[in-house]
């Protein structure tokens, strides 16, 4: 490692961003630290999903700074340092793939032209192993559980070994067994010193994991802390399902697994 | 084999196992990224090539080449940045190539509708030396393009955002995926015709999923189905005297639907041995919905 150990992992300054006219981001600062399980939290709209995706390259940034390993995020090359687990409705493909194929395609930062050698099907291996998804890497992955593609997924962040892994929603429609399996995959991961960057509904079983929460609310940081204990972010000032179609007033939903 | 001692038929036969080859081998990737339809989109545009070519004493299908790989670029740029009206503008793009074709092929000295006829529908018998080494040379890039890189165009047509954050050049990949299909268009061109190309790019694809787990097996199954019914057709079509084209596109239907009865069964085996091999099941995954759906899905 050649950075301190103080350097930061993901910096956003200042960062701003739309989506057609409507701003989604309006200026929000986040810093994730070397080793640090950050968690970012907010209701449905509140700009979570999109601040992991400007940090990936994935929405356009209309103003401010992201940096990844201290390098700007435009002039970043060092991909397989950073392993991402995207929700998991943008992975469909209209051709059956199965779930080594899958896998497989998260090991590219790697193995620069696409040449796959023993090492590469070897690493595809120990990624399903830790998943616990080995026995079903010649399956077809329409053949998957919600929980269990999920955990394809996060054996094709794994795959390269990264120093950063950032997940969007990756509890979200997880059956328990699932959650159970991610929640110890992340465990160790942590453990081994990898830097986390979450985004989560609620903090759910994860919650022991989780060294920092960070709370947007209509694209702008509403907290930035230990993460709230006990009843969960359910009890944070703002953070409520507002359904739009819901009368005035009503009793906020709670639409949570384990709230 | 008295089929082989004619000139015509032996370039026609070369030209159609080279489009049995390559037209699957793209459309993989189109449905993979579910755009079956795109092949059709650059069939229309393709049209207009075909006329300028007529117009300008150009050859139809270098000039083709040309302007079908112009309108997939296109097209890939208003995927881009066109977010709204992005199925206007390529209606307009594919009627206006259609237009467009027919209005330069009237306004050709040398061109009449019998000519663009023979482009829409096919016309494999009058295929010409030179056509056998432009159909050669641009059937070499796409096997090239999606054999060789096809770990680089699986990821990025699977799931365009993770590809992203593997480094690829996502952009470049979309823009050489609908280079590529543009050009394996004007391959089939002469083969099967320009409004009956997307078939061969799709059809074998859906045929091969029936029995296909994997990605490279359905490439495989779906190149095989694709060399045989373009043999087949070519062939039944010299023995019977029927429209090749039509001939090909009714065969890949009808491997279609064998290959979907043979894969009942198929399936039926599978599921058992999977459920014989979870012999408790995962009791969790019954008793648990989906619960986040509802909440996840509005917007605010």
């Amino acid at each position: 490692m050649s950075e301190p150990v103080t350097e930061p992992v993901i910096s956003l300054r200042g960062v701003r961003a739309e989506l057609g006219s409507r701003p989604v981001l309006r200026g929000i600062d986040l810093t994730v630290r070397r080793g640090e399980v950050v968690a970012l939290l907010g209701a449905n709209g509140s700009g979570k999903s999109t601040a992991v995706r400007s940090v990936i390259g994935q929405v356009p940034v209309s103003a401010g700074r992201i940096e990844l390993f201290g390098t700007e995020r435009r002039r970043f090359r060092d991909w397989a340092r950073v392993g991402y687990v995207p929700q998991r409705t943008t992975a469909a493909g209209g051709v059956p793939a199965t779930v080594a194929e899958v896998v497989s395609s998260g090991r590219l930062s790697r193995s620069r032209f696409g040449v796959f050698r023993r090492a590469d099907r070897e690493a595809v291996h120990r990624a399903l192993d830790l998943v616990g998804m080995a026995d079903r890497a010649r399956d077809s992955v329409n053949a998957l559980s919600g929980g269990q593609h999920q955990r394809v997924l996060i054996a094709r962040a794994l795959v390269a070994g990264p120093e950063l892994l950032i997940m969007d929603e990756p509890m979200a429609g997880v059956d328990l067994a699932s959650q159970e399996v991610l929640a110890a995959t992340l465990r160790e991961q942590v453990a081994q010193g990898a830097t986390v960057l979450l985004v989560l509904h609620e903090l759910g079983p994860l919650e022991p994991l989780i060294d920092r929460a960070v709370v947007l609310r209509d694209g702008c940081v509403l907290h930035d802390g230990p993460p709230p204990k006990a009843v969960g972010q359910h009890a944070l000032p703002g953070h409520d399902h507002v359904h739009p179609h819901a009368p005035a007033g009503a009793e906020p939903v709670r639409t949570g697994l384990l709230s | 084999m008295e089929i082989l001692n004619y000139a015509f038929m032996q370039r026609a036969l070369i030209a159609a196992v080279l489009v049995g080859i390559t037209a699957p081998a793209v459309g993989i990737y189109l449905v993979q990224r579910r755009q079956a339809l795109m092949g059709d989109g650059i069939g229309h545009v393709a049209m207009t090539g075909v006329g300028l070519g007529f117009l300008l004493s150009w050859s139809p299908v270098w000039m083709a080449t040309l302007v079908s790989v112009l309108g997939a670029v296109l097209m890939e740029l208003i995927r881009w940045y066109g977010r709204t009206r992005g199925d206007i503008a390529l209606a307009m793009l594919f009627y206006g190539g259609m237009a467009g074709g027919v209005m330069f092929i009237n306004l050709a000295p040398t061109g009449s509708n019998a000519n663009l006829t023979s482009y829409l529908f096919g016309s494999l018998s009058t295929v010409s030396e030179s056509d056998v080494t432009a159909i050669g040379a641009l059937a070499a890039f796409v096997v090239l393009v999606t054999v060789g890189l096809r770990r680089q165009l699986f990821a990025v047509s699977q799931d365009e955002e993770f590809a992203r954050v593997t480094g690829l050049p996502v952009r470049a990949l979309n823009l050489l995926t609908a280079v590529t299909a543009a050009v394996t268009v004007t391959v089939a061109m002469r083969v099967v015709g320009l409004l009956l190309v997307s078939a061969l790019m799709v059809v074998p694809v859906a045929a091969a999923q029936q029995l296909s787990r994997s990605f490279a097996a359905t490439f495989a199954i779906a190149v095989a189905v694709g060399v045989a019914v373009t043999l087949g057709g070519t062939v039944t079509s010299y023995y019977q005297d029927v429209p090749p084209g039509a001939t090909i596109v009714l065969l890949t239907i009808g491997a279609f639907i064998v290959l979907t009865a043979l894969a009942a069964p198929l399936a039926r085996r599978r599921a058992r041995a999977a459920a014989a091999a979870q012999p408790s099941g995962d009791p969790a995954e019954c008793a648990i919905p989906a619960s986040r759906g509802a909440g996840d899905g509005i917007g605010v």
